[in-house]
């Protein structure tokens, strides 16, 4: 999954505000995505050795500010005293994650729909059991954004930081909703394939590879 | 706080012989006050039965439908109807207003129905269509107003004089995304005010403004989301 990838071009963009210590480049980001995709400092502080390894930030400053010595206490280690800011190479990088869309030619790695396919193929698996239990928990999920989206800074965004928030919450009902569908999809062509047999039916005999009349997403 | 709604083992049968269809197999259902449970399934599976048994319109084969703690086999024809007029509001997909009346009159009939005198009737109905957000459109015909507004009217008209049971059949159907949303505002806030809410969809995002969600099959629950928290709450056990 590229989500490793998408945080370090995010920090990297955050940065581009100015110098921030670790623990504020990792609550400007939860504030924008809403603890969406918690990240510890450990992960940020390795993310921004890394960055600066690649000559896209450089080191400002050493301790002195609140937010150091907080960070200091909390993990005891020298370089938490230190601020970072983006260097030129970090500021092109940055608009040209911008400039270039979110390749979508290597499907994401899907876990659900690996597991649908594998349980389609092998005897003995219970496909609609599956099915209605991930669709309650999805639909559960979606519950919780939903309750979310209508409570809250998102519900009424004051800054943009509550809009960004707004918008990845979003994206969650989006995806839950469109799994939803998938899931009602596959149900009703597993139905539709019992009833007829031969046509890429599901045969627990023969665990044969199943003809798709159409792709499944 | 007891069920506003309960279905008991209902089962619904249409037919006889070879053409019996078993539209709903031994449900049993509850709806409790501030609660608004979605109902979802494919066509077929049973929705449409499952609301207007618990909206006392249609009655069950076997089993029994109970509005706070009334039975409604206990009731005659005319106590069933002032049931539904009183306790019951009904909003359907296709809104079912009557366009030879205005919105506030639409909104109105229920309760002078009910014997209400016809300037409190309007009343009632006036806050209503405040209530959702359409005051101001009190006096045009349903042939005057958007889909939107129409669906506005059903719900004013399916919540005026406090009624503590809504059922509402695919209330977003024929609406765009953005009018859906608001229809479930509504609903959503009528029953954090108290009422017992029970909506069809086929629309998960919609589904999911719910405190619950049902999901039937040929007829039969399938499965819930946030199963028998009310119970346990109310039992002061554990959760499972
Ligand atoms: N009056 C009737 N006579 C015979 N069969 C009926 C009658 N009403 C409903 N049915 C059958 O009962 C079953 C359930 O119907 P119901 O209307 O409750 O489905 P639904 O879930 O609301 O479907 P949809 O999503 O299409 O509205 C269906 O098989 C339907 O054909
Ligand atoms: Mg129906």
């Amino acid at each position: 999954m590229g989500a490793g990838m998408s945080i370090r071009q995010a920090m990297l963009a955050i940065l581009e505000r100015g110098p921030m210590y670790g623990y504020q480049l990792r609550a400007e980001f939860e504030q924008r995505t809403g603890e969406t995709w918690p990240l510890n400092i450990g992960q940020v502080y390795t993310t921004l050795t890394r960055l600066e390894r690649d000559g896209l930030v450089e080191v400002v400053g050493h301790g002195g500010a609140d937010e150091g010595d907080r960070a200091a206490d909390q993990a005891g280690s020298d370089r938490q005293h230190v601020s970072y800011r983006a260097t030129e190479a970090g500021r092109s990088e940055v608009s040209a994650w911008f400039a270039t869309p979110v390749p979508r030619t290597q499907p994401a790695r899907d876990e659900l729909a690996i597991k649908l396919a594998i349980a389609v193929t092998l005897p003995g698996v219970d496909v609609g059991t599956i099915i209605q239990r991930q669709r309650s928990a999805t639909m559960a999920s979606l519950q919780d954004y939903t309750r979310l989206k209508r409570t809250g800074r998102a519900a009424t965004p004051e800054e943009p930081a509550d809009l960004a928030w707004s918008l990845v919450l979003d994206s969650l009902v989006f995806d839950a909703e469109a799994e939803v569908r998938w899931l009602d999809h596959c149900e009703a062509r597993l139905r539709r394939a019992a009833l007829e047999p031969g046509r890429g039916a599901v045969r627990h005999e023969s665990p044969a590879v199943t003809t798709a009349e159409e792709p499944v997403r | 706080m007891s069920a506003v709604l309960h279905l008991a083992a209902v089962s619904r049968v249409h037919g006889e012989g070879a053409t019996e269809v078993h539209a709903l197999r031994d449900v049993t259902f509850r709806a409790h006050p501030g609660e608004l449970v979605a109902v979802m399934g494919p066509s077929g599976s049973g929705k449409s039965t499952l609301l207007t048994l618990a909206g006392g319109l249609d009655a069950p084969t076997t089993g029994s439908v109970w509005i706070e703690g009334t039975d409604l086999a206990s009731l005659d024809q005319a106590g069933r109807a002032r049931m539904r007029r009183t306790s019951v509001g009904y909003v359907f997909q296709d809104f079912n207003l009557i366009p030879a009346l205005t919105a506030a009159e639409n909104v109105a009939l229920p309760r002078e129905l009910d014997g209400e005198k016809g300037k409190v009737a309007r009343r009632l109905a006036l806050t209503a269509l405040e209530e959702v957000g359409i005051a101001h459109l009190a006096d045009r015909f349903p042939d005057e107003m958007s889909g939107g507004q129409q669906q506005r009217v059903a719900i004013a008209r399916a919540i005026v004089g406090d009624r503590r049971l809504i059922l509402a059949d695919e209330p977003t159907g024929a609406l765009d995304t953005d009018t859906g949303e608001e229809i479930l505002q509504l609903l959503r806030a009528r029953c954090d005010a108290g009422a017992a809410g029970v909506m069809v969809t086929h629309e998960a995002r919609h589904a999911a403004w719910a405190d619950r969600v049902v999901f039937l099959r040929d007829g039969v629950v399938v499965d819930e989301t946030g199963a028998d928290e009310p119970e346990a709450l109310l039992a002061g056990e554990a959760g499972r």
